[in-house]
């Protein structure tokens, strides 16, 4: 969420009212701002600065980026104030400014827009309020540039009409903003390669074979979107007569950017909220339109939407009267009792539905205090999911046999997954991340391994031994799905002690299987003098369901101390696992000293 | 703790026995003055818990001579001693004959002031110093004989005045008056420590005395397995989510398509929560198939599906105006870790919509999931790349913000919180959206809990749901309750491979709604 530092004692005087810390923050509060700070009571602010508010804006509401909008709609909210009836200068289109578009501009930022505000007052703070609102438009709405970029001139030192062209950057020569040095458009790119503030926009149009420019009738430059502005046209807190032209690569919120940067400071022109149009002649792809347009949008509002949803029964009236609250203009329709006819200002770009409409009418009635209602209108059946019961069992029954349960996380290195388990990736088994911001975290895991290891590493100064145990998801690539991946819960379980432990972790493994009634089948001696397992051995031991183990030869294990664990269910068998005593080197990449086993199978297998 | 009768002090306790036998009473640092502290209340106690005998704790503060006190008491103080080499000269010493004689620099520049200011010596014309009387009483030497054999001074004044001076040091000495208990004897008798079998079989544990149990001791560590403390957390919001009808919801997916993760939800594609900074994006595998059946009873269209979303998002849908942006099918089919499990969720409604119920329509639902989701966030105190999102949804026909907040105030109210107040929100795919916060004593503010909002008609329209059938959803973290019910700051404690084993081993159960 954007945040926004605005002059508390300015908002203050703005909203008409001394408000305390408390009722201000519950202000924010219901209206669905958050007061983040106040810088009141900070011992680091200057003497002579006013305290600031940062307040965080909701990421929709492009139209409170700044003080002005902040002000507005709290005072609207409040009641103290209508909303501004935005309005243009009614003057015919052939007195007009306008900015001519050429066709090579769809090459590289096919959109653009223009208005003008007349006869301006600044004041420093309005000035850096101006400044400030198209800085956070540029980074939220305009996402860092790329989708539109605006440029504010001082409309007395160039002159209409202006052209939107398109051109190689050997062709374009300027003195960019607050510069001294003319430079063309390569040389422009190299000069701001390492500016830390433009630095980050160049890549949008760097590779591009022409550059896009905004010229006056004398070709001087104005800006190069969306770099920079032209040194010529800056500017000042002595501008009276504004030129703002937007450019964008997505019309529609180029239109966004246009209408709240007019509304929010037409405030400050000699006639306020009167914004000077601009035609924008687009003749070759047929958008040549005038700029901005400030109608707002009509609306269709159900009353019955909105009251069920609201779990309200209020007048059609009622509803317009908590309407204008939040900025709208509301009036029942004459046709249709079930119909408000909603004027939404060209600044709310947020609404798309009616159901945002029906928001704010929650809104301005008090989330709050909205009437209650049993939430029991229908019954449903509570159950838990097979793959989750069934790992409980498995977890119960490891931590009832004494052995911790730990939660490393599912995201590894790739040598983690692999190399240090003495193991190779075939390319087919692991998802791969693109963008990690550390090596930490460069594969999906496939194994419960690492993280058991990377646990026990950093409890090497328990006392021993260490049985710990984790029941979780690893992931496989999987062509035949959508989603190309799948999920497989596996159960692992690591001894860590003077002694290998090989029998503890094959105990563990028996008793879990036993309490998941599997029964065991040994090759050789057939069952164990002594053990008592809950099924009995066929003569043809194939087609009995159970579990058996195989003496296995991988690089991840001690040689002579590892098997694999098979199971047997409805004639067919299947590998579940493995488990034995981790090889030295692989002791060694994890920083372990004394001996490991472990145990890792497939939980799913059991469903 | 001990508890066996033998023990070094055995002869300590016998030496006690035999001289309480011949007196009534003993002080114990009279009569084991080479006994410690230690060994002599070890001894006592095991004694006394056998009534054989009774004692008193005697408290009183000794002198003790420091190292300069030590050596004034068998040299002399340092006046003396310059008194005694000037007076042993016949012709008088210079300062550094002096300094020769003694051999110590510093007893000399103390001793020589001192023994001036006594009038014991003087300075003759030539600079040497002779001695002006014939004897001298070195009062400060008598007082430390004294105490060090004593470890007292009648005087208190003296006594603190030689410590000020820092040739003495007191010190607290604890010791006993020790009395015949009731059942005092010359020896402990023969005890059992435990009752055994055997004394069971032969009936010996009528006649045997057996040792007392020292009851302030720990009894001992049991070999204990434990749950992780977040799965007990886990555990406790899966009950409450049975006990309110949720069905759990199938959340084996890490891996989601942008699709199911962002456009089904209504989010737009140039979304920050899209960007690189913010998301996992997959590089291998390198793309999803389109939204496509994923058994052969899925009767739903999932063509018309891509379609609608597709004309949601780009030309608006359902009554809204959407976002109005040029919508890509290859964005959507990016591959991602995804962010939430609302991923999920879309699919679950999206299932939903294809069940008829006895109305022939779908039937009202109740899905929950608490699993992990991933964000590509730099790793501090509050943030992990990976945490679990507890996540509910209730599906039904004409809800209203009634019901989601009566119903949010009984499932927080479950987990033993209070005082829920809900502030307007902003998230793509829910309005109206909302946070909840609940009012935290200890933090003496409002602390953010949770997330719910209902979902949008461009998201349910599009999955196929009738257009009366509304739908809330709820969020919270696992982790973040967690970590307030054990105090934990650092979520790196407790989720990873950082957390320490010993605080599995001995988090306590978690019982929600009950006083802590």
């Amino acid at each position: 969420m954007p945040t926004i530092d605005v002059d508390k004692y300015a908002l203050f005087e703005e909203l008409g009212e001394q408000f305390t810390a408390d009722s201000f923050q519950d202000l924010c509060f219901d209206f669905g701002i958050e007061l983040d700070e106040d810088t009141e009571d900070d011992p680091q602010r200057p003497k002579d600065e006013a305290p600031l508010l940062k307040i965080e804006i909701p990421a929709n509401r492009y139209d409170m980026l700044c003080f002005e909008g902040i002000a507005l709609h709290l005072n609207i909210f409040r009641g103290k104030q209508a909303t501004p009836k935005y309005k243009l200068l009614d003057i015919p289109e052939s007195k007009m400014q306008s900015i001519t578009v050429t066709e090579d501009t769809a090459r590289v930022r096919p959109y653009v827009a223009g208005a003008i505000l007349r006869n301006v007052k600044f004041t420093q703070a309005t000035y850096d309020s101006f400044i400030g609102l198209q800085d956070k438009l540029h980074q939220n709405l305009a996402r860092q540039r790329t989708l539109v970029s605006i440029g504010t001139h001082d409309l007395d030192t160039i002159k209409g009409p202006f052209t939107y062209e398109a051109h190689p950057p050997k062709d374009i020569s300027f003195i960019p903003l607050n510069q001294t040095k003319k430079m063309d458009g390569e040389e422009l790119m190299k000069f701001y390669e390492t500016d830390k503030h433009l630095g980050r926009y160049l890549h949008i149009i760097r590779e591009k074979p022409v550059y896009p420019v905004i010229l006056d009738a004398d070709k001087v430059v104005c800006s190069l979107p969306p770099i920079i502005n032209g040194d010529h046209s800056k500017i000042t807190l002595n501008t009276t007569n504004i030129f703002i032209e937007i450019t964008a690569t997505d019309q529609t919120k180029l239109d966004i950017v246009c209408n709240i940067m007019v509304a929010m400071f037409s405030k400050y022109c000699a006639e306020p909220f009167t914004i000077e149009p601009v035609k924008i002649i687009s003749e070759h792809n047929g958008t040549t339109r005038i700029t901005p347009s400030l109608t707002s949008r009509i609306m269709d509002v159900e009353v019955d939407y909105v009251n069920s949803c609201c779990g309200l029964s209020e007048s059609p009236e009622a509803i317009c009267k908590l309407l204008n609250r939040m900025a709208y203009t509301a009036e029942p329709s004459k046709e249709d009792k079930n119909i408000i006819k909603v004027a939404v200002p060209p600044t709310r770009a947020d609404v798309l539905h009616q159901c945002d409409v029906m928001e704010d009418v929650a809104i301005a009635w008090g989330f709050n205090v909205l009437p209650r209602s049993s939430p029991n209108k229908s019954m449903t059946v509570g159950s838990p999911l097979a793959i989750n019961k069934l790992a409980d069992i498995v977890r119960n029954e490891s931590a009832m046999a004494g052995w911790l349960e730990v939660m490393p996380l599912i995201l590894c290195s790739h040598d983690e997954n692999f190399a240090w388990l003495n193991r190779k990736d075939d390319g087919k088994t692991a998802v791969r991340l693109a963008n990690p911001k550390t090596a930490e975290y460069q594969v999906v895991r496939t194994t419960l391994l690492s993280g058991l290891l990377k646990t026990l590493r950093e409890n090497k100064a328990m006392r021993l031994p260490l049985q710990i145990f984790e029941t979780s998801d690893v992931v496989f690539k999987d062509d035949s799905l959508e989603r190309k991946a799948r999920n497989e819960r596996h159960f692992a379980a690591a001894f860590y002690g003077k002694t290998s432990g090989f029998e503890i972790v094959h105990g563990l493994l028996d008793r879990v299987l036993a309490m998941l009634r599997v029964a065991l089948i040994t090759h050789e001696e057939g069952l164990g003098a002594g053990k008592i397992i809950d099924f009995k051995v066929a003569e043809n031991p194939s087609k009995e369901e159970g579990y058996f183990i195989e003496e296995i030869h991988e690089p991840t294990f001690f040689e002579g101390r590892a098997a694999a664990i098979f199971l047997r269910l409805d004639g067919q068998t299947k590998r579940i696992g493995e488990f034995g005593v981790l090889h030295p080197t692989v002791l060694e990449k994890f920083d372990l000293k004394y001996p490991v086993s472990t145990l890792e199978i497939n939980l799913e297998v059991f469903l | 703790m001990e508890h066996s009768a033998a023990g070094p002090s055995g002869d300590l306790i016998t030496r006690i026995l035999q001289a309480l036998d011949k007196s009534e009473s003993i002080i114990s640092s009279e009569a084991f003055p080479t006994a410690t502290f230690v060994e002599v209340k070890a001894a006592l106690d095991r004694l006394k818990s056998r009534d054989m005998v009774k004692y008193d704790t005697i408290e009183r503060q000794e002198a003790l001579l420091e190292p300069e006190g030590e050596e004034i008491a068998a040299n002399g103080s340092h006046e003396a001693r310059v008194f005694e080499a000037v007076r042993k000269a016949m012709e008088g010493l210079s300062v550094q004959e002096l300094e020769k004689t003694i051999g110590d620099k510093n007893v000399v520049k103390v001793g020589q002031g001192k023994a001036f200011k006594e009038k014991w010596i003087s300075k003759a014309k030539d600079g040497k110093l002779t001695a002006i009387t014939d004897s001298i009483h070195d009062v400060t030497r008598d007082q430390l004989s004294t105490i060090k054999n004593t470890r007292t001074y009648p005087d208190a004044k003296v006594l603190a005045d030689l410590k000020k001076r820092k040739l003495i040091r007191m010190q607290k000495v604890i010791s006993f008056k020790i009395y015949k208990g009731t059942k005092f004897a010359l020896e402990i008798p023969d005890e059992a420590t435990d009752l055994t079998a055997e004394m069971i079989a032969s009936g010996s544990w009528k006649t045997a005395t057996f040792k007392p149990y020292n009851f302030k001791a720990l009894g001992a560590t049991q070999p204990a397995g434990a749950l992780h403390p977040l799965n007990k957390v886990r555990h406790e919001l899966r009950q409450i989510f049975f006990e309110m009808g949720f069905e759990e919801m199938s959340t084996n997916r890490f891996v989601e398509s942008g699709f199911w993760n962002f456009d089904a939800l209504f989010v737009p594609q140039q979304h920050p929560a899209r960007d690189l900074q913010d998301t996992f994006y997959i590089a291998d595998p390198p793309l999803a198939d389109k939204p496509k059946p994923e058994s052969a009873d899925d009767k739903n269209d999932y063509d018309a599906y891509w379609k609608n979303t597709q004309a949601v998002h780009q030309d608006g849908k359902y009554g809204s105006i959407g976002y109005r942006y040029p919508w890509s099918g290859d964005e959507a089919l990016r591959l991602v870790l995804r962010t939430h499990t609302t991923a999920v969720s879309a699919n679950m409604l999206h299932k939903l919509a294809g069940v008829k119920g006895p109305d022939g329509r779908p039937p009202a639902a109740r899905y929950f999931s608490i699993d992990r989701v991933f964000r590509n966030e730099s790793v501090d105190a509050t943030h992990l790349a990976e945490f679990h999102q507890v996540e509910g949804v209730i599906a039904d026909y004409n809800l209203s913000m009634g019901e989601l907040l009566e119903f949010m105030n009984i499932f927080f109210g479950k987990m033993g919180i209070g005082n829920l107040k809900y502030k307007p929100a902003y998230n793509p795919y829910t309005e109206p959206s909302m946070e909840i916060f609940s009012y935290h004593e200890g933090l003496g503010k409002l602390v953010e809990i949770g997330n719910s909002g209902m979902f949008r008609p461009e998201v349910l329209e599009t999955l196929g749901l009738p257009k009366d059938m509304r739908v809330f959803g709820f969020g919270l973290s696992l982790e973040r309750p967690t970590m307030i019910k054990y105090g934990i700051s650092n979520i790196r404690e407790l989720l990873g491979h950082k957390v320490d084993l010993s605080f599995v081993q001995n988090s306590p159960a978690v019982q929600f709604g009950a006083k802590a």
